[in-house]
């Protein structure tokens, strides 16, 4: 099993939902969160005063999946958020222990 | 006395109550998420602190006779005999509408100053400075220009709404205590952002909307005079804020939603002294020079190093103080009974002038006093801990922005 998260544009969340859905994914967990890489930050002017802010708002998503369906995961995630523009985010890909599905107490896969 | 006459002046104290909400808002947007409830709890302390210190002796010592043209007596403490005929004060409205109305004002005018010294004053020193203040400040003030003092009957100065005694008073008042108090942990180092500019466009919109009743009230009648106030404080309003974000784009590239707010309320104050005196092209002047000049004013706490948090002092002292003289100028006889420098009466100018230097005078001085003596006593400012943890914590117990149960 493999835990993919997912650093990518906010913008691009729903259209990213949509595909997993259509690629066999049954659930995602998704957060606002800030971040700075190669996309650096920006400037905000308040009544004149003019800060460089560092971190952009990014979104995370996380997804559990098994082994095999890992590649189109990966894939869809990365086809679909890419727009070729600085800031597209970044892709992880970490293997997983187990998995428990806490009402019912299945384990492995059998929680996914 | 008069029903329409009392109706207008009931309504308008409710429109001026109004603004103290509008201005935590206001304020409380543009402080950061963890000072937010220690911003909005300043101003609406006001309404509890100042109401009580008017009711005792405030408002006798601002409109009760005279003591040599500096003070009111104390014949009307406790609001004793401030009844609900025009004995006393012989307006067509009864003494204790005229007496509410007047309550609302003392209330907002400590509250503009909470802006200045945001996100780093104590709260327990912050009560004590606008109850004092708004007996040993802002009342005399109130007597020299309205209540029978030496400001507006020696002198002969004017101030319809209270450019004098609200903005220029409460925005000296401001720098005084900035000085005192010193600028926030990392002012100029660290990224202080507001927080919600929703927040502060909604109180601004307040502000608009309870300005009516400021200054159209002020004509404490429900005639064509309260009408013309009511129009040039709109035309104001709405010109400074265009010029605002106009002088944005020329010098940033940008308009914003923080400007325009800045704008409009800069403009407000602005043509707070002359809503009743001018006409509606000269309040396109007074909200022009407000809009590009309090713009203009944002720089000079870079310039002279002083945190004035929220711009009290460019938006409230110098937008009144550009309402007062150009008051000086643009004043008609044939709308509130008085002429300016342009329309045959130089002197005018002078009078303004004078009176201006007279509140920046005393106000500055007796504000900063008080503030050196709080904070030689019980401390203006909390810990460094407190102060980075967020007064909202450390000060209240509390949490703004619950965003997780």
């Amino acid at each position: 099993m493999k835990l993919i998260i997912a650093y990518i544009a906010p913008f691009k969340l729903e259209e990213i939902r949509d595909a997993l859905k259509e690629a066999g994914v049954t659930g995602l967990s998704a957060g606002n969160i800030q971040g700075f890489g190669r996309q650096a930050g920006h400037t905000e002017t308040y009544r004149g005063a003019e800060y460089e802010v560092d971190f952009v708002p990014k979104v995370r998503i996380e997804v559990l999946v098994d082994d095999t369906l890992a590649p189109t995961v990966i894939s869809t995630i990365e086809s679909t958020a890419r727009t070729g523009s600085i800031g597209d985010g970044k892709i992880a890909v970490l293997p997983v222990e187990d998995v428990i599905r806490i009402r019912t107490g299945e384990r492995g896969r059998d929680a996914l | 006395m008069d029903t329409g006459d009392t109706a207008w002046v009931l309504t308008s104290a409710a429109l001026v109550l109004f603004m103290t909400p509008g201005l935590a808002l206001f304020y409380g947007g543009m402080v950061r998420s963890k000072n937010v409830l220690a911003m909005l709890m300043k101003n609406y302390v006001a309404m509890g602190v100042v109401t009580i210190t008017w009711i005792v002796i405030g408002f006798s010592l601002a409109f009760s006779g005279d003591v040599g043209g500096v003070i009111g007596n104390l014949n009307l403490w406790g609001m004793r005999d401030v009844g609900l005929e025009n004995e006393i004060f012989g307006y067509t409205v009864p003494d204790n509408a005229f007496a509410m109305f007047q309550f609302m004002f003392a209330i907002i005018t400590p509250a503009l100053i909470a802006g200045a010294v945001a996100e780093r004053i104590k709260f327990s020193a912050w009560v004590i400075f606008i109850a004092v203040w708004s007996l040993v400040v802002y009342a005399p003030m109130a007597h020299w220009v309205w209540g029978g003092g030496f400001i507006g009957v020696d002198l002969q100065a004017i101030d319809f709404a209270g450019g004098l005694v609200v903005h220029i008073n409460a925005g000296v008042a401001a720098l005084a205590l900035v000085l005192v108090l010193g600028p926030r942990l990392g002012f100029r180092r660290e990224v202080m952002r507001p927080h919600s500019l929703p927040l502060t466009v909604l109180g601004a919109g307040m502000l608009w909307f309870g300005w009516f009743g400021f200054n159209a009230g002020s004509a404490l009648s429900a005639g064509g005079g309260a009408a013309n106030a009511f129009l040039t404080t709109h035309v104001a309003a709405a010109v400074a804020a265009t010029c605002w974000v106009i002088a944005e784009q020329m010098t940033h590239g940008k308009p914003t939603t923080l400007g325009f707010a800045s704008g409009a309320v800069a403009g407000l104050v602005a043509i707070t002294p002359a809503a009743g005196f001018v006409g509606p092209l000269s309040a396109i002047v007074i909200g022009a020079a407000a809009g590009f000049i309090c713009f203009w004013a944002l720089r000079l706490k870079f310039r002279f190093n002083f945190d004035d948090s929220l711009d009290v002092i460019a938006v409230h002292l110098v937008g009144g103080i550009i309402g007062a003289l150009l008051l000086g100028l643009l004043a008609e006889s044939r709308i509130g009974g008085r002429d300016g420098l342009f329309f045959g009466e130089p002197m005018q100018f002078v009078r303004q002038a004078a009176s201006v230097a007279i509140a920046v005078g005393y106000s500055f001085v007796v504000s900063y006093v008080l503030a050196r003596i709080l904070h030689a006593t019980i401390g203006l400012r909390p810990s460094e801990a407190d102060e980075r943890a967020g007064l909202d914590l450390t000060l209240h117990e509390e949490q703004g922005w619950v965003l997780a149960e």
